[in-house]
């Protein structure tokens, strides 16, 4: 039989079973309120549109707060082995509705500013969102590929959202370049293991190489064939450009800085955790046959990541691309504990509660960036945070929590993240690499420092007319008890972390 | 782990507590007036509390380790080994109440100082209270390493926001160094959870784990080494120590207070408490570079750099990192009477150079300039604040009947068994203190009027001290002599505790 169609007969019997479909009411769920959206704006009076963000909002807190109800979850199987869901894939649905959740929040505080169309932005928000949790319960290459694209293409349009600006437009083109072609080199890397795998004649052949057991098995019984270990390095770079790793990180400062605040945020926050946890999953469960050549490549990615971002950033005025450069480097810290999984099993943990704390921070700034943003989105500078803390106290205590807790400093969250880290670098004897990550560390507190002394200690320098206009009004109040909430959750969780310390120490 | 016992009446979790319920009812918007009464009581409960554990701790009930008052609450961080678990034992019921002491009378010096933007001021302040604290009242390493942080912080923006001349280079200066030394201890502390086995960051957990199976010699060498440099940057341990006079020059006075007297003390306290008695051999190997680094750099090179500086505050900052000198040696000497006596100079440095900082604000502010060169025969009208400021002289210098002879002298005989030549060298230290001490007390209070002074003195009409500013220096002094008169007060204790800690302590000298 021909062995791309041996796919099919599996899908299919998925569906025989009938009952899989409730597997995945969040992403289904998540796909009718999209439609729903647009099916709102065609029936509704011109007037009552500008509602229809409010009732994506309100139901994506209703799928929150049954999802919330439903986190224990056995592990099982769902349409016949593409997809695996458990306790850690509802943490990263919680996860990812979060992230648009929020994203959906600061983009109905900004869009009604910029004249663009409003509907289409939260019903593209809510289909990414939907295929990001696909992705990481995705245990099959087509599935995993397919969930990828759906993601892509979405925030290829939401990069370039604001159609009238240049820098938008430019960052829109870099990233679907940019994408295509990471797209093109996963790709490669798969058709590199499924037609290896499937050969006849090598020991342990498989007809399902799609499948992430399947192709285990296979790896297992050849743990050194060199076309088995080219698939995986290409596919091992194409997540890395999701990730944002060096030497894939040359996109990151112009997207950033060109797309809708709202949707770096989105990019930073969702397209990075849903790298992360595919390549968590492809390391720890498909990869360990060659860990002799993962564990380098990875090592010397996380080394180089870690120094890029922090070194690159120093110099950086803009705080859109400073946001991307710090991201780069919050990526190396997290692969520091991707690392370590093969020695240490606790690490996965570390890399799960590390992408919460780093979703509570990055909001909480990019919130205060989004209040702040003048007409142009892409303009952004350090030097417009001067005197923030005299004009608007709240605005620069949440821009200063959220930085603290990004640098690392307790009582936030990201300190835990950090020292979850360190702990598993040091369990897993990495000891140069937890070096570099030490010294990351201090050189990360030059630029964020230099960002809190702009809104806190510079009161020679007035704040500009626009700027304190924008802290005036831009705030509505549905965003500021955003943020105060999300100050909240950063202390609690880097205090008193409950049921999620335990369940991210388990092993 | 221990199970964790729930006392009624928690005399050390009210003492985090309480400064934290004060800063976040004024964060939430307390009325000025309301906030600064507020935190008159915010800064005195944990002054009372420390006073009440240090007046029951003898009497009160002790586990195998010598720790009273033990209390524990779960964070939900059981299956990391961290716990949030209080204690005291005879090391740490000093340090304890000296946060409390030095925390009232920097509380009560900044709210008489009327500095802008005070609500914020004193929120920083009792945060960094708590801090303080709770990292002295902390038997959970991570926990101890978690408040010294906490208190950290608000350091590092107090000198931002009000601090003095290149606030913002001092600020970033302190806060890369700082971190620096933070990041080194604490991977040195991760180095110990892992190694240890213990699963459990709790330090009596680890005691024992680590009595019946010490770490092997490198590894104990590796951690002490992490150790050493971590805290010694924390502690301004030559040649990590330029952040120290830097910052404290720029910082406003209760921060420097704060800060110098009480947060410094951690990276000591952290050697005394944790590395000492875990990592004996550690220790010992070390002992040799730490002597040398600590004699040659923080005494000698920095008393000379002291004697040259003109402007006090300066010098108050660089005398500070000079004699955390003898402190560093009395650990090198690796004894218990050598400990015992580093434990004493914390508490008397901490109060000594606490009240320095304050009267260095005081005269300030009556002339308008920390330059010496431009001060002079400020006694006549303000002889109560000459009177506490040669007070203060005597007592860094280590004359008898203040707390710091009680310090340095132990040390000095316990370096004497452990060094000759160091202990030539400390004894020089102890002549170039008096010599820039006196020489800086002579400069501004007696002599006469320099031109410059009488200028500002035309300007400003130089009054004596009020009451509310005299009050917390008072307090100051007053500690000072009593530990001076009757250190029996806390050595007791504090032998007992480093006598108890002795079978994994460094064998002999």
């Amino acid at each position: 039989m021909d062995p791309s169609l041996q796919l099919s007969p599996s899908a299919l019997m998925g569906l025989g079973h009938g009952n899989d479909w409730g597997a995945i009411w969040p992403e289904l769920s998540l796909g009718c309120l999209a439609l729903l959206l647009l099916v709102l704006e065609t029936i509704l009076p011109r007037s009552a549109r500008a509602r229809i963000p409010a009732v994506s909002i309100c139901g994506q807190a209703c799928i929150l707060a049954v999802l919330l109800g439903r986190l224990d979850l056995p592990i099982t199987t769902a349409f016949g082995g593409l997809l695996v869901l458990s306790t850690r894939g509802q943490v990263m649905r919680v996860f990812f509705l979060l992230t648009s959740l929020l994203v959906s929040i600061l983009a109905r505080a900004t869009l009604p500013r910029r004249r663009v169309p409003l509907v289409e932005f939260h019903h593209i928000v809510l289909v990414v969102a939907a295929a990001m949790m696909l992705l990481v319960e995705s245990r099959n290459f087509v599935m995993l590929f397919v969930a990828l694209e759906t993601v892509t293409v979405g925030l290829y349009i939401l990069v370039s959202y604001y159609r009238s600006s240049a820098a938008t437009l430019e960052a829109g083109l870099k990233y679907l370049i940019m994408g295509a072609l990471s797209s093109a080199l996963l790709l490669l890397g798969i058709v590199f293991l499924y037609g290896v795998a499937g050969s006849h004649g090598l020991a342990g052949r498989t007809d399902d190489a799609m499948q992430y057991d399947g192709l285990r098995g296979f790896l297992d019984a050849n743990p050194h064939n060199f076309l088995a270990a080219a698939g995986i390095v290409l596919v091992l770079s194409g997540v890395a450009f999701k990730i944002g790793a060096v030497p894939f990180q040359i996109w990151i400062p112009d997207v950033y800085q060109g797309a809708p605040t709202p949707v770096t945020a989105f990019l930073a926050v969702g397209s990075k955790a849903a790298g992360f946890i595919v390549l968590l999953v492809l390391v720890a469960e498909v990869f360990p046959p060659y860990e002799w050549l993962v564990g380098p490549v990875l090592t010397c990615m996380a080394a180089a990541t870690l120094l890029f971002g922090n070194l690159a950033a120093l110099k950086q005025r803009n705080v859109k691309r400073l946001m991307g450069l710090s991201g780069i480097s919050h990526a190396g810290f997290m692969l520091l504990a991707v690392v370590s999984v093969s020695c240490a099993p606790a690490a996965i943990g570390a890399v799960y509660f590390y992408l919460y704390a780093y979703l509570i921070a990055s909001f909480a700034v990019f919130g205060v960036m989004t209040v702040l943003a003048g007409p142009d989105d892409s303009v952004q500078e350090l030097a417009g945070y001067a005197g923030l803390a005299r004009e608007s106290p709240f605005l620069a205590g949440v821009l200063a929590c959220g930085l603290g807790s990004l640098a690392g400093i307790p009582p936030f969250a990201g300190f835990m993240g950090k020292l979850y880290v360190f702990v598993a670098a040091f369990r897993s004897g990495h000891i140069g690499l937890l070096a570099v990550a030490i010294a990351s560390v201090v050189i990360s507190i030059y630029y964020y420092f230099g960002w809190i002394r702009a809104a806190y200690f510079s009161d020679e320098a007035a704040i500009s007319p626009e700027t304190a206009e924008c802290a005036r009004t831009g705030a509505g109040f549905l965003l500021r008890v955003t943020l105060a909430a999300l100050v909240a959750a950063s202390i609690l969780l880097g205090f008193l972390q409950g049921p999620l310390g335990i369940l991210m120490s388990g092993p | 782990m221990t199970t964790l016992a729930h006392p009624a009446f928690d005399p050390l979790l009210i003492s985090v507590l309480a400064p934290l319920a004060v800063a976040l009812s004024i964060a939430l918007g307390l009325p000025k007036r309301y906030a600064v009464k507020l935190a008159y009581a915010g800064f005195a409960v944990p002054a009372l509390m420390a006073l009440l554990v240090w007046w029951g701790f003898g009497d009160a009930a002790k586990e195998p380790h010598g720790y009273a008052f033990l209390s524990g609450y779960s964070t939900g961080l059981d299956g990391f080994g961290i716990g949030l678990k209080f204690g005291i034992n005879g090391i740490s019921l000093p340090m304890f109440v000296l946060a409390g002491l030095v925390g009232l009378a920097a509380g009560l010096y900044a709210i008489q100082s009327g500095a802008e933007r005070m609500k914020t001021y004193l929120m920083l302040l009792l945060v960094m209270q708590a801090g303080l604290m709770g990292t002295f009242a902390s038997v959970d390493v991570f926990f101890f390493y978690f408040f010294h942080e906490l208190a950290l912080i608000p350091t590092f923006i107090m000198v931002g926001i009000w601090g003095g001349r290149d606030r913002t280079y001092a600020a970033l200066t302190m806060t890369i160094y700082l971190t620096l030394g933070a990041m080194l201890s604490l991977v040195g502390l991760v180095a110990i959870y892992v190694k240890s086995g213990a699963s459990s960051f709790d330090l009596l957990v680890l005691r024992d784990t680590l009595a019946s199976r010490p770490l092997g010699e490198s590894a104990q060498h590796h951690i002490f080494g992490l150790l050493l440099f971590g805290f010694g940057i924390l502690v301004s341990l030559w040649p990590f120590h330029s952040w120290a006079p830097l910052g404290y020059g720029a910082a406003p006075s209760s921060a420097a207070m704060m800060h110098a007297g009480v947060l410094k003390k951690f990276g000591l306290y952290g050697l005394l408490q944790i590395a000492l008695p875990l990592l004996p051999l550690g220790a010992s190997h070390w002992s040799m570079a730490l002597g040398i680094l600590a004699g040659a750099g923080n005494l000698l090179a920095i008393g000379i750099v002291t004697l040259a500086q003109r402007d006090l505050k300066q010098m108050v900052g660089y005398s500070s990192v000079m004699h955390m000198g003898y402190a560093f040696l009395g650990i090198a000497a690796g004894s218990v009477l050598g400990a015992g006596g580093v434990v004493m100079l914390m508490v008397a440095h901490g109060l000594s150079v606490a009240l320095l900082f304050l009267l260095s604000t005081s005269i300030y502010q009556r002339t308008q300039t920390f330059d010496m060169g431009r001060m002079g025969g400020l006694a006549q009208g303000a002889p109560m604040l000459a009177a506490l400021f040669v007070a203060a002289t005597f007592a860094s210098i280590g004359l008898p009947g203040f707390a710091n002879f009680w310090g340095e002298f132990p040390i000095f005989v316990a370096l004497w068994g452990h060094s000759h030549a160091l202990t030539v060298v400390a004894l020089t230290g102890t002549v170039v203190s008096a010599v820039f001490g006196l020489r800086a007390a002579a400069r501004v209070f007696f002599g006469p009027r320099t031109e410059a002074f009488a200028e500002v003195a035309a300007t400003h009409p130089t009054l004596d001290m009020g009451w509310a500013e005299r009050l917390p220096a008072l307090l100051l002094v007053a500690a000072l002599l009593f530990v001076g008169v009757w250190p029996r007060s806390f050595s007791t204790e504090i032998n007992r505790a480093l006598v108890g800690a002795q079978p994994t302590a460094p064998a002999g000298r």
